[in-house]
């Protein structure tokens, strides 16, 4: 479902075509509320699901209180509930030397890039607000809007710990785009689509006799490739063990240490939005989005929707079990990584990926 | 082309701050990332301790040196009763040794556990923080059984100790042993032996074995420079010469002798001796003995003073007692390791990123209710 078809279906209604302004809006924000629902809900359940799996990894029960019942809840499931409402109800605190105005503008440019790239996410066959021809382009591009308000952020808050982190998450993200964009760039040559329904349905059918012709399944080189947008994205949300921008030990609470209430929410928000959104691309690049795991069955598009959510699900949980496993890297060290490591086996993965498509593929 | 100037910014640590274990401050110069130097402000936690101890009888000073280290109660009281009993000439009966040791060795054990899980969280990984508080909590209760506290014993009295051991404790702490050492593998796996542990703490915060001597760090901070120096071996004192075990030293295995990685890895071999000590201790543990046999009526020791030192989980911890022959000592001096440990804290930190210098502090494992006292 795009604006284009909803103002198209709209028109269809009425004889005269209707008010082209009006009716431009409206299908705006009648797809900008699913959009920023599924935000919601993805925190709502992502943050409830990270806090579970955390205590049982660490040998603890988790959120136990909030739930349906009358006395103690079951397994806490309203547990992010009522951390929202919390949140809802918090005083606002904005510090007195802050830069008022950038101070309350971070959380919303946070927001956006996350907001923003999610239209572009297909969830299954139809279920996508814009299917733009450049579309894993255009995520990539406004995925990068998030350093954007964590430097805002950062900046705003006259505080030398939320210096800190954004100028090290300024760093950090923008260095780690480089090597998850080349990854990406290695199966769009495969491809040969920017189109994200274009991505899925080129990854249709089997390959090597019995899996899915999934990119990441296609030859080595976008194996590899799957892992460095993997590591990559990982970085580029800023989760252990990259996540220095915030690192608790060191930085207190990094860029938002002087948010409170909703705008810290905000961030919360963004940042598992975030985590969705580049889940969501590794999905669709190299996990064959929406296609089923066995070619040719249970191919409808419920069921596609079905496949693409607990492809993007699983790649979450991962996320989550890394931050509760590894330690933290150092700055220079994360840098290492990128520069010397990751980029240069992205770029030769991009040359061996047009070789293999040349020569066998 | 213009010069580029780099400014250096004052940045405060703490008091409040995840990381800087208990309420200590530190003003570092930065550039960047890069910290140039370190200044530790200490007296948060004071608490008058030498102060009290003039105007208190000596019985009555236990319950403060345990809040000295409360991480550490029990081995803080054993060497404040030992140099008391030294002083006063006090024979205690073999079961009660053998108590001592068992205790002082599990809440060795606790500390080395926290020292480590906290580390853990100063290089980032929560998970291994949490599996080492759950195997603290089985020590805290068999502490609790035994004296009722978990955290401040007030158990080694002058003389004795306040409770015998319960029924069942042996069985208990038998049991734990026999959980504790496959649990040590687990922890080793986690972090030990993490590839990015190892990329954070090998090679950084190298302390040198003539610096660590010439500033008097003691304890396992001083072992992973390499000395191998442990009071327990080098000047027995209770009954340690009865037990076999060995003192672990930092050999640089995954960079230089004497970095973060060799303190956190000396710690661990430590735990791993103290299970030893207290299974032998256990093993030998007389069934007969009144532990407050040897209580004294009165606490008065003869005019006179006294040093003496015991190894605790932080290192050398010295009371000089100067007594008038009242009950009331005239001066009572503690002598911190943790603090001389805080005090090498610039000579090896400077230089270090800001991310080190949080991991360089807490592979050195201080306690600031001792460095205050």
């Amino acid at each position: 479902m795009t604006v284009d078809a909803l103002i198209r279906w709209f028109q269809s209604w009425t004889a005269s075509g209707g008010n082209i302004t009006f009716l431009l809006i409206l299908s705006v924000i009648l797809l900008a509320l699913p959009v920023f629902l599924i935000m919601a809900v993805n925190a709502l359940v992502a943050v409830y699901a990270e806090r579970k799996l955390s205590a049982f990894m660490q040998d603890r029960v988790g959120p136990m209180g909030q739930g349906p019942g009358f006395h103690a809840g079951k397994w806490g499931i309203f547990q992010t509930v009522a951390d929202a409402i919390k949140l809802l109800l918090k005083e606002d605190i904005i510090p007195e030397a802050a830069d008022r105005k950038l101070f309350i503008l971070a959380p919303y440019v946070m927001f956006l890039g996350a907001f923003i790239a999610l239209a572009a996410v297909p969830f299954n066959q139809k279920l996508l607000v814009a299917d733009m021809n450049i579309g894993i382009f255009y995520i990539v591009a406004v995925g990068s809007l998030s350093v954007l308000g964590i430097l805002l952020a950062g900046w705003a808050s006259n505080n030398k710990w939320s210096l800190y982190g954004a100028m090290r998450s300024a760093a950090q993200i923008v260095s780690y785009e480089i090597p998850a964009a080349l990854s990406i760039i290695a199966v769009i040559l495969l491809t040969g689509t920017l189109s994200m329904q274009g991505i899925v349905q080129s990854q249709a059918g089997v390959i090597w006799g019995f899996l899915p012709n999934w990119a990441v399944f296609n030859n080595p080189f976008t194996f590899l490739a799957f892992f460095i947008y993997f590591i990559s994205s990982v970085a580029e949300v800023n989760r252990t063990p990259f996540d220095i921008p915030e690192a608790e030990s060191e930085l207190v609470a990094g860029f938002h240490t002087e948010y409170s209430g909703l705008r810290w929410a905000f961030f919360f928000l963004s940042e598992y939005a975030n985590m969705l959104v580049v889940s969501a691309v590794a999905v669709v690049v190299f996990l064959g989005g929406w296609q089923s795991p066995i070619a040719g069955v249970m191919t409808s598009a419920w069921w596609g929707l079905f496949w693409f959510l607990g492809k993007v699900t699983i790649v979450i949980l991962i996320m989550i079990w890394f931050r509760w496993t590894f330690p933290r890297l150092r700055v220079d060290q994360l840098m290492n990584v990128c520069w010397k490591v990751l980029l240069p086996i992205a770029l030769l993965n991009i040359f061996g990926t047009g070789l293999w498509s040349l020569f066998i593929g | 082309m213009g010069v580029i100037h780099n400014d250096e910014m004052v940045l405060n640590i703490g008091p409040q701050h995840p990381s800087t274990h208990g309420v200590l401050r530190l003003k570092v110069k930065t550039d960047g990332e890069i910290v140039s130097d370190i200044q530790p402000v200490i007296g948060y936690l004071h608490r008058c301790f030498e102060k009290h101890c003039e105007n208190l009888p000596y019985e009555q000073i236990i319950p403060f040196v345990d809040r000295c280290d409360y991480i550490a109660s029990m081995n803080n009281g054993f060497g404040y009763v030992t140099t008391v009993e030294e002083l006063m000439g006090i024979q205690v009966p073999e079961r009660v040794e053998y108590i001592r040791i068992i205790m002082a060795e599990l809440n060795r054990i606790a500390s080395h556990l926290l020292a480590l899980g906290t580390f853990g969280l100063d290089v980032g990984a929560f998970t291994p923080f949490l599996y080492m508080f759950r195997d603290r909590e089985r020590i805290l209760d068999l502490f609790e059984i035994t004296c009722g506290a978990r955290l401040l014993y007030n158990y080694m009295w002058i003389g004795g100790l306040s409770h015998d051991l319960p029924v069942g404790f042996v069985e208990s702490a038998y049991e734990f042993l026999d959980y504790f050492e496959p649990q040590l593998k687990e922890y080793h796996d986690l972090l030990a032996y993490n590839k990015i542990f190892i990329e954070r703490t090998g090679d950084v915060g190298v302390l040198p074995p003539e610096v660590a001597v010439s500033y008097g760090v003691t304890g396992p901070n001083l072992r992973g420079s390499g000395v191998k120096w442990d009071l327990r071996k080098n000047e027995p004192y209770s009954i340690y010469d009865r037990f076999e075990f060995d003192v672990p030293v930092g050999e640089g295995e995954m960079g230089t002798v004497g970095d973060c990685w060799d303190r956190y890895w000396v710690r661990a071999l430590e735990m791993a001796q103290s299970v030893k000590i207290v299974r032998q201790a256990l093993d030998q543990l007389p069934n007969d003995g009144n532990v407050h046999e040897s209580l004294p009526k009165k606490v008065r020791p003869p005019k006179g003073s006294i040093y003496q030192r015991t190894e605790t989980p932080r290192g050398d911890l010295g009371f000089y007692i100067i007594s008038d022959g009242s009950n009331v000592p005239l001066r009572v001096k503690m002598r911190s390791p943790a603090f001389t440990a805080l005090s090498v804290l610039n000579e090896i930190a400077s230089g270090w990123m800001l991310s080190d210098i949080l991991v360089i502090l807490g592979s050195l494992d201080i306690v600031l209710g001792e460095i205050d006292r």
